[in-house]
C-alpha cells in the first residue's frame, strides 16, 4: 500500500503548493493594484486617520481637523470660513473626494506625497502620527472678502490677479457653500442639497474658474491689442475707418448696432473704447482676420485646452475658428468666444504690467510639518500678448474709460491711477435673458500694477435696463482694489 | 523518503522524543500568548487583562495533553500536539482580535466569541484525553466498521430532519439541539466515515483489485464492486443537493477515492473518481444557483453591482493591503468583510492581512506539517487497517485545509467549511482534536519498539537441572 500512498502524499504536497502559489500571486504579485483599489475601502480609512494638513491664506489656517466617533474615519475636515473661502479649497469629504486645492494638493495635505517621506520617516521612528503638510497660498482675506461682500446674493465671480508675479488675490465665486456641511460621512443630506439637479444655483461650481461667459465688450480690449499690434490702428488716438452702423460682411445686410451711437463712426480706439463702440471693434476684428484674433487671444491664454493650472484647472477659455461675421462678432465678445473670470483678469493684468502676462498661481509653498519649505512658487513670465507700447497705450485708453465713461464714479480711486472696462454680454436667444454685467480693471501705484481684476455678475435680482458692467460689476472691482491697495500699504 | 520511520515494521529503539514534544510545546504556548499581547499592545498600547489567564490556560491544556501523551502513547509522533496546539492558540487569539472590532460584535452577530473558542477548544482538548485513555488500540475500531456507517450516514442527514436542521447563508449544514447549541455533524462525520472506509476496504481490497477486466489498459471494475462508489457518489451529491454543502461532498468523494486507490492500488479508480466527480459538479453547478453563484465569484471576484463590493472582494482586498509582511495584528480591516464571516470562514483574510505573506505562509506550511506528520504516521502503520485509517483522517484534514484555504485564496470556489483549529466552531476544534487523537494514536502503535523477540532455546546454555 505504501507505493500509492507516497502518490497521494505528493498529491497532497501539490495542493499546498498550489496554496502558497495563490498566495504569491495575491499578496505580492496583485498586491499593489489591491492595496490603492478605489473600492477597497483601507485607502479612504488611511485617508482620514491622520489630521489633514492645513490651507493657509495670509498665514492664517482656513481649514482644520476633528477627531470624530465615526468607526472607519478617526478626522474631519473642518473650514474656518467655508462659505467665504469654498471657491479656493473646494472640500475634503469622506464620502465624496475632494476638489479645488483640497484635491489638487490632496497628497501633500494627507503628508502621502513622496516630498514627505524623509517627514515620515522621522516621525514614524519617534512614534508619531504622519502628519501632512500645510499649503501657504497667494490669496488675500481681505480682497477676498471684498469680492464675497460685493458679490451678496448674486451669482457672480470675482478672479483677482497680481499683474506683476501672477499671484491669484482673491476668487470669488457666489452663491458659496459651506463645505464643512459635506465633510463627514453622514452628509448625504446636505450633499443632495448642493448638486445641480437639486439646486439651480449650483454651489459647488467655481464660477471663477470653471465657468465660462460671452465675454462681451471686456473683450475689446483684446481686438484693440489684435488691432495695434498687428498694425491695423496706428495708435489708440487714430481715427478707425469704420462705419456705422455697420454691415456684416457675407451677410445679408444684418447689421450691428451702438448703444451709443453719437461718437462711434470712425472713432479713435480711446473713443470707441470709452462709449463702447461694437462697430468699430467689429470691423477691427474683421480686418486683422480670424487667424490673427486667435494668435492675439491664445497669447493671452485662450485656447489652452486643460494645461491652465494654478494648480486648479481652469477651464478652456475659447476663441474658435470661425466665419467672417462670427469673427466680426467676436471683436466685441458677442459670439462663439468665451472666457473665465479668470481669463479676463489675465487680459486686464497683462495690459496693466506693460504686456508682460504673467502665469497666474494661488500655491506659493508647500511647507512640510518640521517647516522645511518643499516647493516654492518663482513668478515666471507665461507670454508676451503685447509690446510695452501697445500695453501703455491701452493703459491710457482703459484710464480715460474709468475717468470719462459711465463706470468712472464707481471704480476711480483717489490718488491712483485706475484703468478698466465695462461689459454688458447678452444671453438666450434673441437677448432673451437677463445678460451678463461684466467688469475688469486694474489700479495702478508709482508705475506699477498690484491688482488686476475682473467681475461677473449673472442675472442679479435688478431691472433689466440696470444690468450693465458699471451698475453691478465696477463697484465689486473697486471694492476688491482698495482692499489690495490698503492691505499693501 | 530515506528516513528510517519509513519502514513498516520500525526495527525498534526509536527514540520516544517526549521531550522534543515538551521543547516544541513550550513554542507553541508562548508564540500565541505573545501574539495576545501584540494585539493589546497596538489596539490601547497596554498589555490586555486577560493575558495572563489566557497563557494560564492554554499552557495548561498543552500541559496536561503531554502528560497524557507521555504516559499513554509514548512512542507517538512528537510533532502533531505541538502544531494542533499552536493552531489552536492562534485561531483564539485571531477571534479574540476580531471580537475587538465592535462592528462584528454586535449582541445580534452572537457577540464575543473568542470565550465560547476556549471552552470549545477545552472540550475538544478532553475528547483527545478519552480517546488516548480509553482507545488502547486502534484496531478496535474495525469491529465498528458497519456501526461507523450507520452513524456516519445518520450524521450526514441529520440537517436534513426538519425541527432540528437549520440553513444558514443558503446552506443547511447546522443542526441545533435543545441544550446544547448548534453543531455541524458532518464535522463529525468526516472522522467516523474514515472508520468506516479503512474497515470495508481492508476487507474488499482484494476483491476490488484482482476481480478485474483490463479494457484499454485500464481495470475497470465488476458491476458489483462499482456498486459502493456509486453510492458513496449519490450520497455526496445528495449532500450537494439538498444541504448545498459543496465543500462536504467533495471531501466525502474524495477521501473516499483516495482510500480506494490506496487499498487497490489501482489508478483505474482514479480516473472513475475523477469522472464521475467532474459529472457531478457540472451537474450541480448547472442546477442549483447557489453553486453556480460560488463559481462566478470565483472567477470574478472583483465584480459586482458598483457600490456593493461583494464579501469575495472584500476577502480578496484583505490579502492585498497585507502586502509582504502585513498591517501587524489588531491593525488590519478585514472587519470589512462584515457578519462573522471574518471569525469563521475567512479567518485566513484576517492572518493574510495582519500577518502578512510571510504569516500565511508560515501557517500553510504548519499545516503541510501536520499533514506530513500524518502521512507518515500511515507510511509507518503496520497493519492494513491502521494504515488505511491514518491516511483516510490525513486525508480527510489536508483536503478540508486545501478546501477551505483554496476556496479563500480563489484557487477553487468558495465552500462553507471551516479551516481546522484555525476558525471560530465549536464542532470543527472539537472533532479535529479528536482526528489528532487518533493519529496519535496510530502513530504510538507503529512507532512502538517492536516486542524483543522470543529467546532462542538453542542460545542458552546447557544447564543441569539437579533434583
Amino acid at each position: 500500500m505504501n507505493k500509492p500512498m507516497r502518490r497521494v502524499a505528493v498529491f497532497c504536497g501539490l495542493l499546498i503548493v498550489a496554496l502558497l502559489a495563490r498566495a504569491n500571486w495575491v499578496q505580492f504579485v496583485q498586491a499593489d493594484e489591491l492595496q490603492n483599489h478605489s473600492d477597497n475601502r483601507r485607502v479612504l480609512i488611511e485617508r482620514f486617520a491622520h489630521p489633514r494638513g492645513d490651507i493657509i491664506v495670509d498665514g492664517e489656517p482656513i481649514t482644520g481637523s476633528t477627531e470624530t466617533d465615526d468607526t472607519d474615519f478617526r478626522y474631519k475636515r473642518t473650514y474656518t470660513d467655508g462659505e467665504l473661502w469654498a471657491s479656493v479649497t473646494g472640500f475634503s469629504s469622506q464620502v465624496y473626494g475632494s476638489t479645488m486645492l483640497e484635491g489638487v494638493e490632496d497628497d501633500f495635505l494627507t503628508g502621502d506625497d513622496d516630498r514627505l517621506f524623509f517627514n515620515n520617516t522621522i516621525d514614524m521612528l519617534t512614534g508619531e502620527d504622519q502628519r501632512g503638510g500645510n499649503v501657504v497660498t497667494t490669496l488675500n482675506t481681505a480682497a477676498q472678502r471684498a469680492a464675497v461682500e460685493g458679490l451678496g446674493d448674486a451669482r457672480g465671480a470675482v478672479a483677482a490677479i497680481d499683474p506683476r508675479t501672477g499671484a491669484i488675490l482673491a476668487l470669488a465665486s457666489t452663491p458659496s457653500y459651506d463645505p464643512s456641511t459635506i465633510a463627514g460621512s453622514n452628509d448625504g443630506e446636505a450633499w443632495n442639497a448642493l448638486l445641480r439637479e437639486n439646486n439651480p444655483d449650483d454651489p459647488t461650481l467655481n464660477r471663477a474658474l470653471r465657468a465660462t461667459y460671452p465675454p462681451g465688450s471686456t473683450f475689446k480690449i483684446v481686438t484693440a491689442a489684435a488691432a495695434l499690434e498687428n498694425g491695423v490702428v496706428d495708435d489708440v488716438d487714430t481715427e478707425t475707418d469704420t462705419p456705422t452702423p455697420y454691415d456684416l460682411p457675407d451677410t445679408n445686410g444684418e447689421r450691428v448696432d451702438n448703444q451709443l451711437d453719437g461718437r462711434c463712426e470712425n472713432a479713435t480706439l480711446r473713443v470707441a473704447l470709452i462709449d463702447s463702440c461694437n462697430t468699430v471693434f467689429a470691423a477691427l476684428s474683421d480686418e486683422v482676420g480670424n487667424e490673427e484674433m486667435i494668435d492675439t487671444a491664445e497669447s493671452f491664454g485662450y485656447n489652452q485646452g486643460q494645461d491652465l493650472q494654478v494648480p486648479i484647472r481652469v477651464e478652456e477659455s475659447v476663441y474658435p475658428e470661425d466665419n467672417r461675421p462670427q469673427n466680426a462678432q467676436a471683436g466685441f465678445g458677442q459670439a462663439s468666444n468665451r472666457a473665465t473670470p479668470l481669463q479676463m483678469a489675465m487680459v486686464a493684468a497683462s495690459v496693466a504690467n506693460n504686456g508682460s502676462l504673467m502665469e497666474p498661481y494661488m500655491v506659493d509653498r508647500l511647507v512640510a510639518p518640521n517647516l522645511n519649505v518643499v516647493e516654492q512658487h518663482e513668478p515666471e513670465e507665461m507670454s508676451r500678448p503685447m509690446s510695452r507700447e501697445t500695453a501703455q497705450q491701452l493703459q491710457s485708453a482703459m484710464e480715460s474709460v474709468v475717468e470719462e465713461g459711465p463706470s468712472g464714479p464707481a471704480a476711480a480711486i483717489d490718488g491712483v491711477r485706475v484703468g478698466g472696462k465695462t461689459g454688458t454680454a447678452q444671453r438666450g436667444e434673441n437677448n432673451s435673458e437677463n445678460p451678463y454685467a461684466w467688469f475688469i480693471s486694474y489700479a495702478m501705484l508709482d508705475d506699477e500694477s498690484p491688482v488686476a481684476v475682473a467681475v461677473v455678475v449673472e442675472d442679479a435680482e435688478v431691472e433689466r435696463n440696470e444690468i450693465s458692467g458699471s451698475g453691478l460689476a465696477a463697484p465689486i472691482a473697486h471694492d476688491v482694489m482698495q482692499a489690495v491697495l490698503d492691505s499693501a500699504n | 523518503m530515506s528516513s528510517t520511520s519509513n519502514t513498516t515494521v520500525s526495527t525498534g529503539g526509536l527514540p520516544s522524543r517526549r521531550n522534543t514534544e515538551l521543547a516544541m510545546l513550550v513554542f507553541a504556548v508562548l508564540v500565541p500568548v505573545l501574539a495576545y499581547a501584540n494585539v493589546g499592545l497596538a489596539k490601547d498600547g497596554s498589555l490586555p487583562a486577560g493575558m495572563a489567564g489566557y497563557g494560564l490556560g492554554l499552557g495548561l491544556l498543552a500541559g496536561v495533553t503531554h502528560l497524557v501523551v507521555r504516559r499513554w502513547a509514548p512512542y507517538a509522533d512528537p510533532l502533531m500536539l505541538p502544531i494542533a496546539v499552536l493552531l489552536n492558540g492562534l485561531g483564539l487569539v485571531l477571534i479574540w482580535r476580531l471580537d475587538q472590532e465592535p462592528t462584528i460584535t454586535t449582541p445580534a452577530l452572537g457577540g464575543p466569541m473568542a470565550p465560547n473558542q476556549l471552552l470549545w477548544s477545552a472540550v475538544g482538548v478532553a475528547l483527545f484525553l478519552a480517546v488516548l485513555l480509553f482507545l488502547k488500540d486502534h484496531r478496535i475500531l474495525q469491529r465498528y466498521t458497519y456501526i461507523s456507517m450507520v452513524v456516519a450516514l445518520f450524521l450526514l442527514v441529520m440537517p436534513l430532519i426538519p425541527g432540528i436542521g437549520r440553513q444558514v447563508n443558503g446552506a443547511r449544514i447546522w443542526v441545533s439541539l435543545p441544550g446544547i447549541g448548534s453543531l455541524q455533524p458532518a464535522e463529525f462525520a468526516k472522522i467516523v466515515i474514515a472508520v468506516f472506509f479503512a474497515g470495508y476496504l481492508m476487507v474488499k481490497r482484494d476483491a476490488l483489485a484482482l476481480a478485474s477486466r483490463r479494457v484499454l489498459g485500464l481495470y475497470l471494475p465488476r458491476g458489483r464492486d462499482l456498486g459502493p462508489i456509486l453510492v458513496i457518489w449519490g450520497i455526496s451529491l445528495m449532500i450537494l443537493v439538498f444541504e448545498t454543502d459543496l465543500g462536504t461532498s467533495l471531501l466525502f468523494f474524495g477521501v473516499f477515492v483516495i482510500m480506494l486507490y490506496v487499498a487497490t492500488e489501482r489508478t483505474s479508480w482514479i480516473v472513475f473518481g475523477l469522472l464521475l466527480s467532474a459529472g457531478g459538479a457540472v451537474f450541480v453547478a448547472s442546477f442549483n444557483s447557489h453553486v453556480g453563484e460560488r463559481v462566478d465569484q470565483w472567477l470574478n471576484p472583483l465584480e459586482y453591482e458598483p457600490g456593493y463590493v461583494t464579501e469575495t472582494a472584500q476577502v480578496v482586498f484583505s490579502f492585498g493591503s497585507g502586502g509582504l509582511l502585513g498591517s501587524g495584528l489588531g491593525q488590519g480591516y478585514t472587519r470589512l468583510i462584515q457578519g462573522i464571516a471574518p471569525k469563521s470562514d475567512y479567518i485566513l483574510a484576517t492572518v493574510g492581512e495582519e500577518l502578512g505573506l510571510a504569516g500565511l505562509m508560515a501557517v500553510i506550511l504548519l499545516y503541510a506539517l501536520l499533514i506530513e506528520r500524518g502521512f507518515r504516521t500511515a507510511l509507518a502503520a503496520r497493519d492494513p487497517f491502521g494504515k488505511l485509517l491514518a491516511m483516510g483522517l490525513t486525508a480527510v484534514f489536508a483536503l478540508q485545509t486545501f478546501v477551505v484555504a483554496g476556496g479563500v485564496l480563489g484557487v477553487i470556489p468558495l465552500t462553507g467549511m471551516t479551516m481546522p483549529f484555525l476558525a471560530q466552531g465549536g464542532s470543527s476544534v472539537i472533532a479535529n482534536w479528536a482526528l489528532i487523537a487518533l493519529l496519535l494514536r496510530i502513530s504510538d502503535t507503529a512507532r512502538r519498539p517492536a516486542p524483543a523477540p522470543a529467546p532462542s532455546l538453542d542460545a542458552e546454555e546447557t544447564q543441569v537441572v539437579r533434583a
